[in-house]
């Protein structure tokens, strides 16, 4: 009696399932074609960061962390990061992860900064996002391995999929977030002076709304490393497969390795998009250092 | 902008005599009938019902609708400066806001230059603040990161001018305001009273033939505001623009404006020149106000300040510097250098001494130095000064340059005879 009711329970599973059924029965086509498209587009990544000997690489990402930050010892330290991933005998491993990254981070921004716009814009389409983003981030990661795999089978582009899904809400949010918060007497200014929807968002609302994109670009990158580790449950090979082999053969060793290769590739991209967040702050004090001195 | 240091006084008069010249002969510029604006929901219905005949405070309670502008009509003519004035929350902001449509009202007629503004589609409006109108903020709206060039020619790129010849235009009108050699510098290393000027700079590029100003100089801090508001002034003579401007202070109003008109509520209390303002108040609100601004709070340093007795140059040697003083039979005199900047006070004493011990120079370390104060300080303002000081108060330029000097006995005088001064105005 005290038991919860039999009749009080909808079959959701099965209801899912059902729409899954269908949408493989129907649309079957549609996602081998964008399957295969992907792999195409991920396979091309890899072979170029492949292609790039692994010192020139090395050199430019450290040359790259000099110039963003302005000191060289960071800069060699980004070098010596990724040149130990290289040490650990997990180079190539390394680029395929990337490439999952690289792809799957491309087309979050691609889709979330305009979606971030949307919902900057309306009300309306911020109160439906908001409660799916919501979703999406506290779902476990791994239920976004099972519709990939059924939709893309196994491999890289499934866990690209499930990559995107799990790594979109930040850029969504940080973007809605940073127009938002534009001032509203600079953009009753450029209004004003006559400017119209797209003027606005051009000349005021992207540019002053850019630190918070990039940071949301940053922590979409930073999800984006976490679950492409997740993802090689499904079979994406690299640095995550290399973990959960070390795991299922019980070499510690091993898998130490591998685990601190992820680590420092995660350092190495957080400190570089980070950087890229901050921007360059040298003009304002220039500026305002000749401005003592004239003035 | 020319830095002219001509009292106060003649600029009231030379002002108040273009003005009228301009308000005798102009065109209407701005016709505004009939102009409701009613915040919160169902503003209309509010509108069309006999609510609207509640006061604003009982409107409010009843509906949560707030009377912003209630029934405001107005009319400026082509060049006059025309001053909305009134405290905080009286509609003045709203109602500057309405003349383009920032704030659509709720009901009335704006026309400018003739354009029925309230009924134009979306792309007319556009092109219509594109060209035809332009706005100066409180707090400038400069777009943080472009050049105060790029700023400068906002309004010209919105309208569709090419780079060069927009950057060409703006470039003049940087000039105009006073910053060339500022162009390629971010707005953030800039002074506020700078970051006006850009603003001003942004508003005028696009010669508009109209200039909306809310509040442009009031988060300014004195000094600067009373110079912008002095440059603004010359260049107003030199324009002629159509201005309608926005204050909550007295002093700034009865300054800039040709006419005045006092909301209070979202109504307009009384329009009229500053004098008739001043002698003739419509109300008892309006009195507060003017009662508010008592000689020594409308009239500021310059409009006290004598030419010193005696001045010493510094290049003079403490010899000179004894026989001037000597002839003078004077116990000090203030010291200059050779831009005529203030440098301090050089007293008999101290001359002495420097010949005593065959000294050739005076040190301008060694001179007494009181604090300078500027030309636009109110006279209430140095009221403590003077009585605190044994010397008069030196005047000073912003380029440190000594304009004059303020003895105790003309503030005092300036203090007592408010009745006639009024009388005189």
């Amino acid at each position: 009696m005290l038991e919860y009711p039999e009749w009080l329970r909808i079959p959701l599973a099965e209801w899912v399932d059902a729409v899954m059924d269908w949408i493989l029965a129907n649309l079957g086509g549609v996602f081998d074609w964008i399957g295969d498209v992907g792999l195409q587009v991920l396979l091309a990544v890899e072979h170029a960061l492949l292609f790039v000997p692994w010192f020139v690489l090395v050199i430019a990402v450290g040359a790259l962390a000099w110039r963003l930050i302005g000191k060289w010892t960071f800069g060699l330290g980004m070098a010596v990061m990724l040149l130990l991933v290289g040490v650990f005998g997990y180079w190539v491993e390394a680029m395929t992860t990337l490439s999952v990254v690289i792809v799957s981070v491309a087309i979050a921004v691609g889709i979330g900064i305009p979606a971030g716009i949307l919902m900057a814009w309306s009300n309306p389409v911020k109160r439906v996002l908001t409660p799916i983003l919501d979703a999406m981030q506290t779902m476990p990661s791994f239920v976004y391995l099972i519709p990939a795999l059924m939709l893309f089978g196994l491999g890289r582009v499934p866990a690209t999929f499930a990559t995107l899904i799990y790594a979109i809400p930040p850029v969504i949010r940080l973007t809605d977030v940073g127009i938002r918060e534009v001032p509203g007497d600079t953009i009753e200014a450029a209004k004003a002076f006559g400017a119209n929807r797209w003027n606005l968002l051009f000349d005021v609302q992207l540019p002053l709304a850019r630190p918070s994109i990039m940071v949301g670009i940053n922590q979409t990158t930073m999800m984006a490393l976490a679950m492409v580790v997740i993802g090689s449950m499904i079979g994406n090979r690299g640095l995550g497969m290399e973990v959960l082999l070390a795991i299922n053969r019980v070499q510690i060793g091993k898998g130490f390795e591998a685990g601190l290769a992820i680590v420092f590739l995660a350092i190495v991209i957080d400190r570089i998009t980070n950087a890229f967040a901050k921007g360059r702050p040298a003009k304002v004090t220039d500026a305002g250092e000749k401005t003592t001195l004239k003035g | 902008m020319s830095r002219e240091t001509e009292a106060g006084e003649d600029r009231l008069e030379s002002d108040i005599a273009t003005a009228d010249a301009r308000a005798s002969g102009g065109d209407v510029a701005v016709q505004v009938e009939g102009l409701w604006k009613i915040f919160g929901r169902n503003a209309d219905r509010v509108f069309n019902s006999d609510l609207r005949q509640l006061s604003k405070t009982e409107l409010q309670a009843k509906t949560g609708n707030i009377v912003a502008l209630r029934d405001v009509s107005f009319e400026v003519k082509s060049g006059e400066l025309f001053v909305l004035m009134g405290l905080s929350g009286s509609g003045k902001s709203t109602l500057i806001r309405t003349l383009i449509r920032l704030i659509e009202p709720t009901a009335g007629t704006v026309r400018i230059d003739g354009a029925d503004v309230l009924s134009m589609p979306p792309r007319d409006l556009l092109e219509f603040r594109r060209h035809s109108i332009s706005m100066v903020f409180q707090n400038y709206g400069l777009l943080p990161h472009h050049t105060v060039l790029q700023n400068a020619a906002y309004g010209l790129k919105l309208r569709g001018d090419d780079k060069d010849s927009r950057e060409e235009r703006a470039r003049a009108t940087l000039e105009t305001v006073g910053l060339s050699g500022w162009e390629e510098y971010s707005p953030a290393a800039l002074s506020g009273g700078m970051q006006q000027r850009v603003g001003l700079a942004r508003a005028l590029a696009t010669d508009p033939d109209i200039l909306l100003m809310d509040e442009p100089f009031s988060g300014l801090d004195p000094l600067i505001r009373r110079q912008l508001q002095d440059e603004f002034i010359d260049l107003q003579d030199q324009i002629g623009k159509t201005i309608v401007f926005v204050t909550h202070d007295l002093h700034e109003a009865l300054k800039l404006g040709d006419r005045i008109a006092i909301m209070r509520d979202g109504e307009i209390v009384q329009v009229a020149e500053p004098e008739e303002i001043l002698s003739n108040p419509h109300d008892d609100y309006v009195r507060a106000f003017t009662q508010d601004a008592p000689v020594a709070r409308v009239y500021s340093a310059s409009t006290v300040m004598e030419d010193p007795d005696v001045l010493l140059y510094r290049w003079q040697g403490p010899r000179a510097a004894h026989t001037e003083l000597a002839r003078a039979k004077h116990d000090w005199a203030f010291m200059v250098d050779k831009k005529h900047r203030y440098l301090g006070i050089c007293t008999h004493d101290l001359v002495d001494g420097l010949i005593e011990k065959k000294v050739k120079s005076i040190d301008e370390n060694d001179l007494d130095r009181p604090e300078p104060v500027s030309p636009d300080v109110l006279i209430e303002d140095l009221f403590g000064l003077v009585s605190a000081e044994s010397y008069p108060l030196p005047v000073t330029d912003d380029q440190g340059r000594l304009l004059g000097v303020i003895r105790p006995r003309a503030v005092l005088e300036a203090l007592h005879t408010p009745e006639e001064e009024g009388s005189d105005a």
